[in-house]
């Protein structure tokens, strides 16, 4: 049986438009493909991951166009549904930025930060990308 | 002959940060404007015009090597080349050289060079104005 891990995820719209998604949600939803098991916690500027119908348009250089721009939310649902990973968004973190919970995708489920001591113990690794 | 001179000095490498997405931007404008563009790819930023840099399918996304349509820096200093010219004005893009040699990364787009912080410095003193973006 896989280990549990719990995936704190803070650092936030690091290379996305080059990478056309989150490397760290990438790297999980692709973990999760070969087994393991994981959740996820978005805190600090992360959490704005969650709001839903985020996106711009991508890059332009000259005649060479970005067709594929990323898509945070839609990634995070993809964990939520597809991967059955759970997603926790951090409820400070969120009151911090003004952001309201009926502006969040579907599925992702609130948590105090002085809850996630509970989820630590839950869980046999700890991950802070 | 274009009448603006811009410098750039550029240090994150490919694929890991915003910093490029933002001086891609930039570029791109100053391109369009005919301006002549002085780029010091420094560090990590040397391997931006890697020509080896390759497009991959992407299994999470349930994309194709077609359908994900990956960017690669190396696509996007090649079309800021052609923009300038297009527009009238150059890029003389110049990728370190004892950077390029650590990474290995040492076969360069068409139209960049390999250079030394000496042509940095020729570059500041020939510009109307310079920015610098540096890593974090």
């Amino acid at each position: 049986m896989a280990k549990k891990t719990l995936n704190i995820v803070e650092s936030a719209y690091r290379a996305v438009m080059e990478e056309q998604d989150d490397t760290i949600l990438w790297l999980l939803a692709a973990m999760q493909g070969a087994g393991a098991e994981h959740t996820v916690v978005l805190r600090g500027n992360a959490v704005n991951y969650a709001v839903a119908g985020q996106g711009v348009e991508g890059l332009t250089v000259g005649e060479w166009r970005q067709t594929q721009a990323p898509k945070m939310d839609r990634d995070v649902l993809d964990l939520i549904e597809k991967r059955m990973i759970p997603v926790y968004v951090i409820a400070e973190d969120l009151a911090d930025r003004g952001i309201e919970l009926g502006e969040l995708v579907p599925g992702v489920e609130l948590l105090s930060r002085k809850d996630l001591p509970e989820l630590f113990a839950d869980h046999a690794l700890v991950s802070h990308w | 002959m274009s009448e603006t001179t811009l410098t750039f000095a550029l240090m994150d490498p490919p694929y890991e940060s915003e910093n490029l997405t933002t001086a891609f931007r930039i570029l791109d404008v100053a391109a369009r404007r005919g301006y002549d563009i002085n780029v010091f790819a420094y560090e990590g930023a040397s391997g931006l015009a890697f020509v080896r840099q390759a497009a991959h399918p992407n299994p999470v996304h349930g994309k194709t090597l077609a359908e994900e349509n990956h960017p690669t820096t190396k696509d996007q200093v090649a079309a800021l080349l052609a923009e300038a010219e297009k527009n009238g004005g150059k890029v003389d893009w110049v990728n370190c050289g004892m950077c390029v040699d650590e990474r290995g990364v040492n076969e360069h787009v068409p139209g960049t060079r390999r250079g030394s912080p000496a042509d940095f410095h020729a570059f500041v003193e020939a510009s109307d104005n310079v920015l610098v973006i540096p890593t974090k």
